[in-house]
């Protein structure tokens, strides 16, 4: 097969949408456009159905209950539901919540919000490999704690936290328990019941379907969770999240499932094979090393530093062919490298030189091989133009150097 | 973010990289930057003491494509030059050749300090007063 440039390798940032899933939506935007909340026709009826419909696809594929998901635009807006949902609704019984510093954004700044609004936040820090520690995280639960709220996958580096130990914590303290699922929900199985889940944020795009749809997971047994809505409407969504129901995208959610419910388990295991090997054959490169705990990862991602080259520089050297992404936030006005990297307690240097791999459903082999080549070839074109390198090299201690920060 | 073309073709054919005889009184050695915030020059020149004419300027750069690009320029616009020359090369005019954006100013920025760095470098070398620097935040 020839090979197709350019090659897509950030399927963290967004997946490309299977055809099967277009396929499903089509009829639902011209020709069976009804909206989902009228009752009294044929138009809402047929829409109402596609949506029930949808609604069951997404639910087996986490082991829910239909009347559990909830709709929304996307994983932020869930994440924000839950978050914000969870601290209005059982604000009788405290304000404290729990979460860790390698969060997505999206949950992050949602907590900086309830902090603002007079709410306790705790951020735990994560270990060098990126898991939480499970002690800390039982210590920091305090009789004001109404939530845990600890991410599934890492988008960064794919570290996949205890969901069973972390969800067994929070039973034993009465502590909800929410999780951005993400970048796991059709990657990995993910069984809320299974895994102690309460409340779970995850997102259409991420997993070959459209963008603008996501869902959240709210438990209604044991415990029954209920969170205050935080748009105010119609009273769609059993009230949690009022807007007339974006049928064609919740009809690609539904089918996007199904795909991953069937495909998941073999993709998994053909994208770490695959995730495997380019892992390895970059390794052979010397000072090169993989960012968080390799066990207990997503079977797509790989984070790799490439000490002495700085990850901008890197990807100029095949991002006309290569699309990836790198810890280094050079572009980005504040300098800052990546906050996840920092987390796991990275240097700024070799922070600044990552690279994030993000495999998915269409990456083959000849992609792999066209990319360990191109990216050995940048590395070593560059370190030969790296003065740290050089002095790697000739036995100088870099951190010994008074270096004047900027 | 878009390179320009000229961004481009320094950091795919970059001139000059490479080092000098550090120990040469005759040569200057400018080591500007920091790792942890992604950009290191290190830029050096070389000094004819008959004609006093910069003969040779090599640099190694740990940055992104503007920061090499940027050092590449600077060691090219370098040579032929007098010492007094060279310290006329402003920021701002790298940012012009290069076409670089607002974020890759400090880029520029860093090659001047590079620039003046190997220069004084050179003249403490051969009993000249250190020039000082005018304060810049980057």
């Amino acid at each position: 097969m020839e090979l197709k440039l350019p090659i897509y390798l950030d399927n963290n940032a967004t997946t490309p949408m299977d055809p099967r899933v277009l396929e499903a939506m089509l009829p639902y935007f011209v020709e069976k456009f009804g909206n989902a909340a009228s009752r009294n026709h044929s138009f809402g009826w047929v829409a109402e159905e596609a949506v029930d419909y949808a609604r069951e696809q997404v639910a087996k594929l986490i082991n829910a209950d239909p009347k559990e998901i909830i709709f929304t635009s996307g994983a932020t807006e869930a994440d924000n539901l839950a978050i914000k949902g969870v601290y209005e609704m059982y604000a009788s019984k405290g304000n404290h919540i729990i979460t860790c510093t390698t969060e997505h954004k999206a949950v992050l700044d949602t907590c900086k919000h309830i902090e603002k609004s007079g709410g306790q936040v705790t951020y735990l820090d994560v270990q060098a490999d990126g898991l939480i520690d499970l002690a800390e995280l039982e210590a920091a639960i305090t009789d004001k704690t109404i939530l845990i709220a600890i991410m599934y996958g890492n988008n960064e580096i794919g570290v996949i936290q205890p969901m069973r130990e972390i969800s067994k914590i929070a039973r034993k303290h009465g502590v909800l328990f929410f999780t951005d699922g993400t970048q796991a929900v059709g990657k990995i199985p993910v069984d809320v019941n299974a895994d102690g889940i309460d409340l779970m944020a995850f997102s259409g795009h991420k997993m070959y379907g459209p963008k603008g749809v996501g869902a959240l997971y709210v438990r209604r047994k044991n415990p029954r969770v209920k969170v205050t809505s935080q748009m105010d409407g119609g009273g769609h969504e059993r009230g949690m999240r009022s807007g007339t129901l974006n049928v064609p995208g919740i009809v690609g959610l539904g089918k996007a499932c199904e795909l991953c419910m069937h495909e998941m388990d073999a993709e998994a295991a053909r994208l770490s094979v695959m995730r495997d090997r380019l892992e390895s054959s970059l390794m052979e490169l010397e000072e090169t090393y993989v960012n968080g705990n390799r066990e207990h990862r997503l079977p797509h991602t790989a984070n790799i530093s490439f000490k002495y080259v700085e990850g901008e520089g890197l990807m100029m050297g095949f991002n006309k062919n290569i699309a990836l992404s790198s810890g280094s936030a050079c572009t980005s006005a504040s300098l800052e490298p990546s906050y996840v990297l920092k987390a796991l307690g990275l240097g700024d240097d070799l922070a600044h030189s990552s690279l994030r791999f993000g495999l998915g459903r269409f990456t083959t082999d000849e992609q792999i091989d066209f990319t360990i080549d191109a990216i050995k070839n940048t590395v070593i074109k560059l370190r030969e133009m790296s003065p740290l390198w050089e002095m790697f090299k000739e036995g100088v201690d870099i951190n010994a150097i008074e270096w004047a920060h900027h | 973010m878009a390179y320009s073309e000229k961004v481009i073709d320094h950091y795919s054919n970059p001139k000059n990289v490479g080092t000098l005889d550090k120990a040469k009184t005759n040569v200057g050695t400018g080591l500007v930057g920091a790792p942890e915030c992604g950009d290191v020059m290190r830029l050096q020149i070389e000094v004819d003491e008959e004609s006093g004419l910069i003969s040779d300027a090599k640099f190694k750069t740990f940055g992104c494509g503007s920061a090499i690009a940027s050092s590449s320029l600077a060691t090219e616009w370098l040579k032929g030059k007098t010492v007094d020359q060279a310290l006329a090369i402003d920021n701002m005019d790298i940012v012009e050749e290069l076409n670089l954006p607002p974020v890759k100013i400090h880029c520029s920025v860093l090659a001047e300090d590079a620039i003046k760095a190997a220069i004084n470098d050179y003249r403490v070398k051969n009993g000249l007063p250190e020039l000082v620097a005018e304060k810049r935040a980057h």
